[in-house]
């Protein structure tokens, strides 16, 4: 059984923004892991009043370059022999693949199948992706 | 081995060299006439464009070289739904090198990925049109004998017109360029383009509404297009289209060294009496095409 509040050694995903929890369980691939993560919905959080959290148990080392790209929010804290050895903000990854798809009708890459999707960071200050093929621009409406 | 996907794929001094070599086979092209003997270049075009295709055929037939291919999808193993990347692999085996134009953007990036030869983008769609922006800056070092300090006016449809983003992405490398876009408010160049071009790189540039005001101090007129379907409205298309047709009248405010030049084909942008100035170089513009692309196969198949 995972104890939520200590972790010998492992993860903690802090401050994501409430709701996204979940998605970032999926687009981490974390239910991929062989090990105990814990989703946790709706904390009390003292700067935003709602936020969740992620905790990994047991490894240190996963993949979270898409994390910035997701939620800046967050900040990343990894533990051993239970003690936080480092805490820091992600930064936008310069890449992203099969993370999100252009919406250009005229791409390729939504005309055949089998194509990755891959988008480049283009601008680091405005955050903006554009997507390789076509270089349309990401725009996010959920 | 290397591609030519994006204008910019190349350095300015990769493309300094290209245009320099291109400019040698125009001069000396019977000295060219056997450089690529025993190659086969491949022309696979998923979407019509004949102007575009013979110009390849051309270039790699003067170089001594051989040229297969198809020149729309219904003819092609597209039609089977073949995939994209199937198909340049297969074509890798039959050619050395291959020029792909289709209709859907990004399709020639995403053929360079699977080749094992060089794949040049002969136009994706509204994307990109790399040996058309050569073609141009070739046109404008000859006729002008530099690429910096020009006053260049880009004049017509410039919010669709990839030829003219692709122009001034390229130009923008060079010291000293002016930029003046010419066009009705409905098609002027998309602000990323201002933003992340102009603006960002800190070039000169402004944007009018007439040819007239400008046409004096101009060194080159870039004309595109204004299609009627681009219009929401009849009505707009009629009040604006006379004011982007070139005419005589318009030329006489023009300096002696002005060049007019046009991506091709025109409709009626460009007056029938314009031919006749020593100014327009559209024509001369098409023979360029075939020298740059005689340039860029020679220089993509690394022959000396
Ligand atoms: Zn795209």
């Amino acid at each position: 059984m995972l104890k939520i509040d200590s972790l010998e050694k492992g993860i903690v995903i802090d401050h994501i923004t409430a709701g996204n929890g979940m998605k970032l369980y999926k687009l981490l691939n974390l239910d991929k892991l062989d090990c105990c993560v814990a989703v946790i919905k709706n904390a009390k959080s003292e700067k935003y009043g709602k936020k969740d959290i992620i905790k990994i148990d047991g490894i240190t080392c996963v993949d979270l370059d898409i994390l910035g790209f997701v939620d800046n929010n967050v900040t990343v804290c990894y533990i051993e022999n239970g003690e936080l050895i480092r805490k820091e903000r992600p930064s936008l990854p310069s890449k992203l693949t099969n993370v999100i798809k252009c919406k250009n009708p005229r791409c390729i890459s939504n005309a055949e199948e089998d194509i990755d999707h891959i988008f480049y960071l283009s601008d680091s200050e405005t955050h903006k992706y554009r997507c390789i093929y076509c270089e349309q621009e990401y725009t996010d409406n959920h | 081995m290397r591609h030519l996907i994006d204008p910019l794929d190349f350095t300015k001094e990769e493309i300094g060299k290209i245009l320099d070599l291109a400019e040698d086979i125009s001069e000396n092209t019977a000295a060219y006439a056997h450089k690529c003997d025993g190659k086969i270049l491949a022309t696979l075009f998923f979407e019509p464009s004949t102007r575009t295709r013979l110009s390849f055929e051309s270039a790699m037939m003067r170089l001594g070289g051989k040229v297969l291919g198809f020149s729309s999808a219904n003819s092609s193993s597209a039609a089977k739904g073949e995939s994209v990347g199937d198909t340049i692999r297969t074509v890798s085996c039959y050619s050395d090198i291959i020029a792909m134009r289709h209709n859907k953007e990004g399709a020639p990036l995403v053929g360079s990925k699977y080749a094992s030869v060089p794949v040049i983008n002969a136009g994706d769609g509204g994307h990109q049109h790399p040996t058309q922006t050569l073609t141009d800056l070739l046109t404008i070092k000859k006729e002008t004998g530099r690429l910096n300090n020009i006053t260049v006016g880009l004049c017509g449809d410039l919010k669709f017109g990839r030829t003219v983003h692709s122009l001034i992405k390229s130009l923008a490398r060079y010291e000293g360029i002016k930029f003046v876009l010419i066009s009705p408010e409905e098609l002027r160049v998309p602000d990323y383009i201002i933003e992340e071009v102009l603006v960002k790189g800190g070039h000169d540039f402004r944007e009018v509404r007439t040819i007239e005001e400008v046409m004096p101090e101009l060194d080159i007129l870039y004309m595109t297009r204004v299609q009627r379907e681009r219009f929401f409205n009849e009505e707009d298309y009629i009040r604006l289209k006379d004011s982007y047709i070139l005419t005589k009248e318009k030329m006489a405010l023009g300096k002696d060294s002005l060049r007019v030049l046009h991506p091709l084909p025109r409709v009626n942008e460009i007056a029938k009496e314009v031919d006749d100035d020593e100014r327009a170089v559209y024509f001369k513009q098409v023979q360029n095409g075939v020298y740059v692309r005689m340039a860029l196969i020679m220089t993509l198949l690394e022959i000396e």
